[in-house]
């Protein structure tokens, strides 16, 4: 008879889906809400630095269009939060982890959107990261976490284009325009190729996170993926990545790129980035001001079920 | 001697199947049964009899509430001139590749 986690690893091995009801390792269980909430996490946090701009878009078109951005960011929070509820956490609970500062959300949200272009810099860079690391979660091991991931990458879809429309739309701009453009890229750029994280000798969940298949690439080689294509698509904006040491590399079959300013990456994790406090700050407030909601719909529900019940 | 319960007394069950691993439960139809117990296994009988399903949901109706078929059109209405929620809405150059 096999046992428990027998039946577990066999499923993993053979791409079988675990679904909430599943028997899973404690530590399996563990490693998903802690990735599945800081995901979560990080969709909400997210919309902080977009939503600065709401009132101040350039046009109609672009207002919209960043207000149904920053819409589906709230959405892809709630996919995700709904789906580490599966894992026996309460929304509750994830919501004071954030709070309290015991969880993470990605760092790059610690970074302040100075001009118009960063909201472009944002989608082109931040949201190609994004996607190039989300696409494999699509087929991760844990079935909710997974199916969440589909729904998110189809409607990702837009954002990044909207981005990289916005830093065309600069780069034919005046000679002030195209300086914003090449400022926001050159500000962006390093904070999104950390996105991927640490190295991959310095990453402590990678390993078994990917011998769960939860993720499938590793850290530096969906960075090595993202640079690639990002070389190639600022040639489009006639703009320039800020790595004199960027070349184009035959042997390899990728663009070799200079030193990441790690100090940097693990400055921001532990809260010291520009905007770390000021965000998780902004997220309290948002939470304790809209308490009143909160309660006036649970009374309001209280209410109609008991005039139904009299009735 | 008490009044036997019919069928119709039953409450009514909705289905969901999961019909491959992976996917989510999909509404499959409804069914009445006395309990849930019932329920799931008249569900398997009625809606997976040649393996359409690894994986049975049943709900009873009643914990349902579904929004108005009359009222459609104005509950939609929100998304129906927001074209820029599509990728194809962005007008980006041939060469611009990966995006």
């Amino acid at each position: 008879m096999l046992s428990s986690e027998q039946i577990f690893e066999d499923k993993i091995e053979r791409e079988i889906r675990i679904e909430p009801k599943d028997w899973m390792p404690e530590d399996y269980r563990k490693m998903l809400i802690r990735q599945m909430s800081q995901h979560a996490h990080s969709e909400i946090v997210g919309m902080l630095p977009e939503g600065n701009w709401i009132t101040r878009a350039p046009s109609l078109r672009r207002k919209a269009t960043l207000i149904a951005k920053v819409q589906d960011e709230a959405g892809h929070g709630l996919y995700l939060y709904s789906a580490t509820e599966t894992l026996g956490i309460t929304r509750e609970e994830t919501l004071q982890q954030l709070h309290s500062g015991k969880a993470k959300y990605s760092s790059i949200f610690n970074y302040p959107t100075l001009t118009w272009a960063d909201i472009g810099a944002i989608g082109w860079l931040v949201d190609g990261a994004a996607i190039m690391n989300q696409v494999p979660l699509c087929r991760a091991s844990f079935g909710p976490y997974a199916r969440a991931m589909v729904r998110i990458c189809k409607e990702e879809s837009f954002h990044q284009r909207q981005g990289f429309e916005i830093l065309l739309t600069l780069s034919r701009g005046s000679e002030a325009q195209q300086k914003m453009c090449q400022d926001a890229i050159s500000r962006w750029w390093w904070p999104s190729v950390m996105m991927f994280g640490p190295p991959d000798e310095a990453s402590p969940h990678s390993q078994k996170s990917m011998q769960w298949k939860i993720k499938r690439f590793s850290n530096d080689e969906l960075r090595q993926k993202f640079i690639d294509v990002c070389a190639e698509q600022v040639k489009v904006l006639g703009m320039k990545l800020p790595d004199e040491k960027m070349k184009w590399n035959e042997e390899t079959g990728h663009y070799d790129f200079g030193e990441i300013n790690w100090d940097e990456f693990w400055n921001v994790v532990n809260g010291n980035g520009p905007c770390n406090k000021e965000r998780l700050a902004a997220r309290i407030k948002a939470h304790e001001d809209g308490a009143w909601v909160r309660e006036a719909a649970v009374a309001y529900a209280v209410k109609r079920s008991q005039s139904f019940n009299t009735a | 001697m008490e009044k036997k319960s019919a069928p119709a007394d039953w409450p009514l069950w909705e289905v969901f199947i999961r019909t491959r691993q992976g996917l989510d439960h999909k509404h499959a139809g409804s069914l009445h049964a006395a309990d849930a117990k019932m329920a799931l296994e008249n569900a398997r009988d009625v809606y997976t009899r040649r393996n359409e399903g690894i994986s049975i949901w049943v709900v009873e109706s009643r914990h349902i509430h579904a929004s108005s078929p009359e009222e459609a059109g104005a509950f939609f209405d929100p998304a129906n001139d927001k074209v820029y929620r599509y990728p194809t809405f962005y007008q980006l150059p041939d060469e611009l590749k990966n995006i």
